[in-house]
C-alpha cells in the first residue's frame, strides 16, 4: 500500500504523475489492493479533470488496404484479414457525424488506414470536414497516419482541432509490433502536430505481448509527451493478424492499467477505446469510469462494433457524470 | 448452403449443392481469409475446415455480437463492409447490400 500512500500525496495532492517505478508498482499491486488503486485514480481524475466525461464517435473514412504491418490491425493489406478496402463517401461521412452528435458527443474523429495521407485523401478530408462543419455542430478530429508539415498546416486550415496518432506501445517493444516504420517517425508527427497548435491525442493498445515493465515504460513515455488525450485500447485479437491468437487482457490487469495510467497522467483526458467490451464487459465499463477514465468512444469502432451508445450514456447518467458540453470544448 | 457471415465456413446445408458437403472453409477457426476479394472462393478439402466450421459456429455467433458480417451468407464472397457509429453496411458484389 506504500505506493498508494505515495501517490495520494504526489498525484492527488500535487498533480504530479508517478514515475516509471511508481507506475510499475501500481501495475504490480495484488488483487485485493486494486479497488483502492481505482478509488485513488478516481479521486485524482475528479480533482484534476473534474466530473465531466468527453464523449466521442469515430468513423473510418478509408478502411483496409494499409501498407503498414501493425501486427494488431485487421486493416493491414499485408495480412490475410477478412477486412476489405472501402472508402466512405461524403454524404455518408456527414451522416455519421450527425449520428454521433445525436448521442451527445462533442468529438467526431475521422480515421484512415494509411501510412500517410496522399492528395486524394487530403482532398476527401477537405471536402468532408467542410461538409460536416456546415451541417453538424461537433468538433472534428483526425487520424490519418504520419504527416508532413504541409499536411499538418492543411489540417489546421480545415478546422481540425485534434489529431490522433498513437505510439501504440512502449518504445522498447514497438519493433515487435510494427516493422514498416519506427517509433521515432511517429514521435516526429506528434511533435509537428503539437507545434502547430493542434490538440494531441496519443495512446495505444495494451495486451500486445508487452511486459508489465513495458506497460509502465509506455505510461511514462506518454506522460513525457503530455498529450491532451490518451485513448486506452485493449487488444481485441483480430483474425488473420500476427496477434490474432494473443490472449485477451485479464480484466483485473486492465483495471490495474487504468488506475496506473491515470496516476501517471493526472490531468489528461483518459479515454476508454477499443477492446473494453471483450476485456471488461459491462461491469468493467462502470469500474473504469469509477477508476480514472473520463472519456469514452461511444457506438461502433472502425471495423468492429461497440456497446450501444445509449447504454454508455445511461451509465453516465446513473453515475451522475455529466457529458462534456460542446461549449466547454470550444 | 448457407455460409457463416463471420468465418465464411459452411453453416448449414439445404441439400441443393452436393459439392458444398465437402467442406469449404478456408481459414482458421478464428476466421477465414479468402484469396480474392469478391470472387467466389475455391473449395478445399473438408479436413482443412476449422473446428468452428465443422461445429455449430457458437463462437462465431457470439463474436458477431461485436462484429459486422464479413462473408455473404448466400455465396460466401468476402463483402465490403463499412462500419458506422451506429450501424454497418455490408455489400456483396453479387447479392447487394445488407445493413444492421
Amino acid at each position: 500500500m506504500a505506493i498508494l500512500d505515495h501517490a495520494r500525496a504526489q498525484v492527488l495532492g500535487d498533480g504530479e504523475g508517478l514515475d516509471e517505478a511508481g507506475v510499475l508498482a501500481v501495475l504490480s499491486l495484488p488483487d485485493d489492493e486494486v479497488p483502492a488503486a481505482l478509488q485513488l485514480a478516481h479521486e485524482v481524475r475528479m480533482r484534476w479533470c473534474g466530473p465531466e466525461v468527453e464523449v466521442e464517435g469515430i468513423v473510418s473514412l478509408k478502411t483496409g488496404g494499409c501498407p503498414e504491418d501493425c501486427h494488431f490491425c485487421s486493416q493491414s493489406g499485408l495480412f490475410t484479414s477478412p477486412v476489405r478496402s472501402v472508402w466512405l463517401d461524403i454524404p455518408a461521412l456527414v451522416e455519421a457525424a450527425r449520428q454521433t452528435a445525436a448521442t451527445g458527443a462533442t468529438e467526431f474523429c475521422i480515421v484512415a488506414a494509411v501510412r500517410r495521407p496522399d492528395e486524394r485523401l487530403m482532398a476527401q478530408m477537405r471536402e468532408g470536414v467542410a461538409a460536416i462543419r456546415a451541417a453538424v455542430d461537433i468538433q472534428i478530429a483526425a487520424s490519418l497516419g504520419m504527416l508532413t508539415q504541409a499536411q499538418v498546416d492543411q489540417l489546421v486550415e480545415m478546422g481540425v482541432h485534434r489529431y490522433n496518432h498513437n505510439l501504440e506501445t512502449a518504445r522498447s517493444y514497438f519493433p515487435q509490433v510494427v516493422t514498416t516504420h519506427t517509433y521515432q517517425e511517429r514521435w516526429e508527427t506528434l511533435r509537428m502536430v503539437r507545434d502547430a497548435g493542434l490538440e494531441v491525442c496519443c495512446g495505444g493498445i495494451l495486451g500486445l505481448g508487452e511486459s508489465i515493465g513495458q506497460r509502465a515504460e509506455f505510461a511514462v513515455e506518454l506522460a513525457a509527451l503530455a498529450p491532451h488525450e490518451v485513448p486506452l485500447n485493449f487488444l481485441n485479437p483480430r483474425p488473420g493478424t500476427p496477434l490474432g491468437d494473443r490472449p485477451i487482457v485479464d480484466g483485473r490487469d486492465a483495471l490495474r492499467a487504468i488506475a496506473a495510467f491515470r496516476l501517471a497522467l493526472p490531468r489528461t483526458i483518459l479515454r476508454y477505446a477499443g477492446g473494453r467490451e471483450i476485456t471488461l464487459g459491462d461491469l468493467g465499463t462502470r469500474d473504469g469510469l469509477l477508476g480514472g477514465i473520463n472519456a469514452v468512444i461511444v457506438g461502433n469502432y472502425l471495423t468492429t462494433l461497440g456497446r450501444p451508445a445509449a447504454d454508455d450514456l445511461a451509465l453516465l447518467e446513473e453515475l451522475r457524470m455529466p457529458v462534456k458540453a460542446l461549449s466547454a470544448t470550444l | 448452403m448457407i455460409w457463416c457471415a463471420r468465418c465464411g465456413g459452411a453453416l448449414s446445408n439445404r441439400g441443393a449443392d452436393r459439392g458444398a458437403d465437402r467442406g469449404t472453409d478456408r481459414g482458421t477457426d478464428r476466421g477465414a481469409a479468402p484469396a480474392v476479394d469478391g470472387d467466389a472462393p475455391p473449395a478445399v478439402d473438408g479436413d482443412a475446415a476449422p473446428a468452428a466450421a465443422r461445429g455449430g459456429h457458437e463462437a462465431c455467433a457470439a463474436a458477431l455480437a461485436l462484429e459486422p458480417p464479413r462473408f455473404c451468407p448466400r455465396c460466401r464472397r468476402r463483402m465490403k463492409v463499412q462500419v458506422l457509429p451506429t450501424g454497418w453496411v455490408a455489400t456483396c458484389v453479387e447479392h447487394g447490400r445488407t445493413q444492421g
